[in-house]
């Protein structure tokens, strides 16, 4: 993955490039070997280029090859690994790159306006909402349902951009506590800037094999043992926001294809989607990792510490390293990588974790994206 | 694992240049009612939706958003490829085959009409730093490509005039056509150039429209009471997006997609092991290039003499646009492969009126995403 940045110098293309390459690299592969590619990108509105799949393609090695970009909002980057796993399970591929880009940074004077263009042209865009207003809404029935205080809520701030000091990625790793993140600036209540991640540039990608190729080319590969996604209804307003029911059924999609039944005995370490930060415990309870309404209590109690029993965005998440959205989604994929390879340097979890699910969410508070890795070949 | 798939169902609104009276939530509903009809399930049977759109022309940014309701997709695994609707159905394809899920429907739709300044959308497509501040309207691509692509394989001015003659021709026997009309070559020959040699009228014109495919696995057709339409093989491929490096005369992207789609299909001789071609003509040369690209013609061709005296027409040994193609049925963003995919499905099942050809056993379609791409996808269905 490339450092994840405010204002990188450069284009989206050679964004792509940067991961891509690092990603061949690292598995000591060339881009002959690779069969097909698969990119993921969010609004074509931050670059400003329409078919913008099109114009990242031969950045990500796309060229004279198949090549495919999906997307479902700030859900692309975990899905993209979904999309790469059926090219290489289908038995069409037997090799996939996926290549996740975004650069936020050309929406001037800030992408912020780029997101009006979301919301519903008829019903909601007149309102000129934005997503700090949506997502305010969403934290306080969150709060206001279970009786969560916003100093449990501003720990997740404190936690995530501890753990990105650690990352060589980060753009706002930061030693914070809790005082500092309700001292800082309410952007909409109960949402205080410190709550919210940073605009990013940045790529990440990832590749993956089909079981005999990635047992010829690597003594130490981590398998996917389960996929889900899943789309709730775009009338938002007409739901309750204070559980997303679709994480959960994105969740059982991914645990029944990799033989879960308890998540929370079977999975060592977790990297949920936490743009905001009531989002990464709103989305542990929708992972089924913390029961309705405790996860800040587990938070408080250090669960959810690195080494911690349930360690949860040791990466340092979206908060820490970035939010380059669907760019963001696939770190999450390379920080599990990474820590079940035991190749995480200072961010490694203790006691050889085995397996970890990242998930990601987008769109209109709306979608799920799970993704389950391990040590173990599945079945 | 790796099972065989069919597709059982296909909605389709008839394409139209303008749509004021209904809005894409509703053509969606309308073409996903029709397309569950004709697979004899109901939708909340269905796994997996796959929807292919791209924002700019939605004029919604992440549109993915809007899908999941008009379809009965909602809480269900899906997601939005912005790609052509035959990427959709290779998307739907490996989604099947790798045992995930046994009932998939594709969806893509074009609102076309609702677009103000369509060219002005297309230009952002262009590179920002190289190519866009040039200036240029990127039909100029399509007219540099065609004079490339006439020079070097010897095609001429009046085959691609006979292309447009033909296909809109055919669309007069194919009630879902936009634009049907009696022309002859000549009429063509004698319009003006837009970016010389290409001329306005090879251009296929913009059209609304939406269609949805219902495919699944072979265990889930066995369940069904639908006549299921074989997919053989599929393609996809992409050529280098960037103007200065890709090859301006062999579609490259077919070639690697009908490669791929061939060895799939066990297809070594496709002029006389498939019986009809639905390729993308959006301009009139490109039906000739992708013909060219999919081994129909060899590309060391003597000037002058492709297929006797001009393009191929139903009369001839191959069947080629039998629907009328995107010049006659009109172009409908992302949902063009699906209209062509549609006419083979309906040739295969002979329920193709009075476009039915005697012999349709095996049938290719073909798409392409447009100026200034190299995108494109290849399916191969049969009816075993």
């Amino acid at each position: 993955m490339t450092k994840f940045m405010r204002r990188a110098l450069e284009t989206p293309k050679e964004l792509a490039w940067l991961a891509a390459k690092a990603a061949l690299d690292s598995a000591e592969m060339k881009l002959d070997q690779i069969d097909g590619v698969v990119v993921g990108s969010a609004p074509d509105a931050f670059d400003g280029v329409h078919q913008k799949g099109e114009y990242l393609a031969d950045g990500c090695g796309g060229w004279r090859k198949p090549y495919l970009r999906c997307y479902v909002g700030g859900g692309t980057g975990v899905y993209a690994i979904a999309q790469g796993w059926f090219h290489v399970a289908s038995g069409l591929f037997d090799t996939a790159i996926v290549v996740c880009e975004e650069k936020m940074s050309s929406c001037q004077p800030h992408p912020q306006a780029a997101f009006i263009s979301i919301f519903d042209p008829i019903t909601e865009q007149p309102l000129k909402p934005n997503l700090l207003w949506i997502f305010a809404l969403e934290q306080n029935r969150y709060m206001q349902t279970h009786g969560i205080t916003n100093e449990a809520i501003a720990q997740v701030s404190v936690k995530n951009k501890r753990n990105a000091l650690d990352h060589p990625s980060a753009q706002l790793g930061a030693e914070i506590t809790v005082k500092d993140v309700l001292a800082s600036e309410v952007m909409a209540w109960p949402v205080h800037r410190l709550m919210v991640s940073p605009t990013s540039d940045g790529a990440a990608a990832v590749i993956l094999a089909a079981g005999d190729v990635a047992r010829r080319l690597t003594s130490k590969p981590i398998w996917i043992q389960g996929v889900g996604w899943c789309l709730d209804t775009a009338y938002w307003t007409n739901r309750d926001l204070y559980y997303p029911d679709y994480v959960e059924k994105a969740a059982w999609m991914a645990y029944r294809m990799a033989g879960i039944r308890e998540p929370r005995k079977e999975i060592n370490i977790a990297e949920p989607y936490d743009p905001f930060a009531y989002k990464e415990l709103h989305h542990l309870e929708g992972l089924q990792l913390a029961p309705k309404g405790q996860a800040p209590k587990l938070l408080a109690d250090g669960v959810f510490d690195r080494d911690g029993d349930l360690p949860v965005t040791p990466s340092g998440g979206l908060l820490g390293v970035g939010n380059p959205i669907a760019a963001a989604g696939t770190m999450k994929i390379c920080e599990l990588f990474w820590q079940l390879r035991g190749e995480a340097g200072r961010r490694q979890v203790p006691g050889k974790p085995e397996r970890g699910v990242a998930q990601a969410w987008g769109d209109l508070m709306q979608v799920g994206t799970v993704v389950v890795v391990g040590t173990e070949e599945p079945r | 694992m790796n099972e065989r798939v069919a597709i059982i169902g296909i909605g389709l609104l008839a394409a139209r240049p303008s749509s004021e009276h209904v809005s894409f939530k509703e053509m969606m509903f309308e073409a996903a009612q029709k397309a569950y009809a004709d697979a004899g399930i109901d939708a909340h049977e269905i796994e997996s939706f796959v929807t292919c759109a791209e924002d700019l022309t939605e004029g919604v940014s992440i549109f993915d958003e809007y899908t999941p309701d008009q379809l009965g997709a909602i809480k269900k695994p899906m997601h939005t490829l912005t790609q052509d609707g035959l990427h959709g159905i290779t998307d739907a394809v490996m989604q099947i085959r790798s045992g995930l899920v046994g009932l998939v429907a594709v969806e893509a739709h074009s609102k076309h009409s609702h677009l103000d300044h369509p060219n002005a959308i297309l230009d952002y497509a262009l590179d920002p730093i190289y190519n866009r501040p040039l200036g240029f309207t990127p039909h100029i691509i399509a007219g540099l490509e065609m004079n490339a692509f006439l020079h070097e394989r010897g095609f001429t001015q009046a085959q691609c005039a006979q292309v447009v003659a033909k296909n809109r021709t055919h669309a007069l026997k194919n009630i879902a056509a936009a634009y049907p009309t009696n022309l002859r070559p000549e009429d063509i020959e004698s319009s003006p150039y837009l970016c010389y040699p290409l001329r306005e009228a090879e251009i296929a014109k913009s059209a609304d429209g939406c269609v949805v495919v219902v495919l699944a696995s072979e265990s889930r057709v066995m369940k069904t009471k639908s006549r299921p339409i074989w997919v053989r093989g599929v393609g996809f491929a992409n050529d280098s997006p960037t103007l200065e490096s890709r090859d301006w005369i062999e579609s490259q992207y077919v070639r690697t997609a009908a490669t791929m789609a061939y060895r799939q299909a066990g297809i070594k001789d496709p002029v006389n092991e498939i019986d009809l071609f639905e390729v993308d003509d959006s301009y009139a040369y490109k039906e000739l290039q992708h013909l060219v690209a999919l081994g129909i013609y060899s590309p060391a061709v003597v000037p002058g003499r492709v297929g006797g005296n001009g393009a191929p027409s139903t009369n001839g040994e191959l069947s080629v646009n039998i629907s009328g193609g995107s010049l006659g049925i009109g172009h409908t963003l992302e949902a063009s492969g699906l209209y062509r995919l549609a006419e083979i499905v309906f040739q295969l099942r002979g329920e193709a009126g009075p476009r039915q050809l005697k012999k349709a056993k095996i049938g290719l379609a073909q798409s392409w995403r447009g100026v200034p791409t190299t995108s494109g996808a290849v399916v191969i269905l049969g009816i075993e």
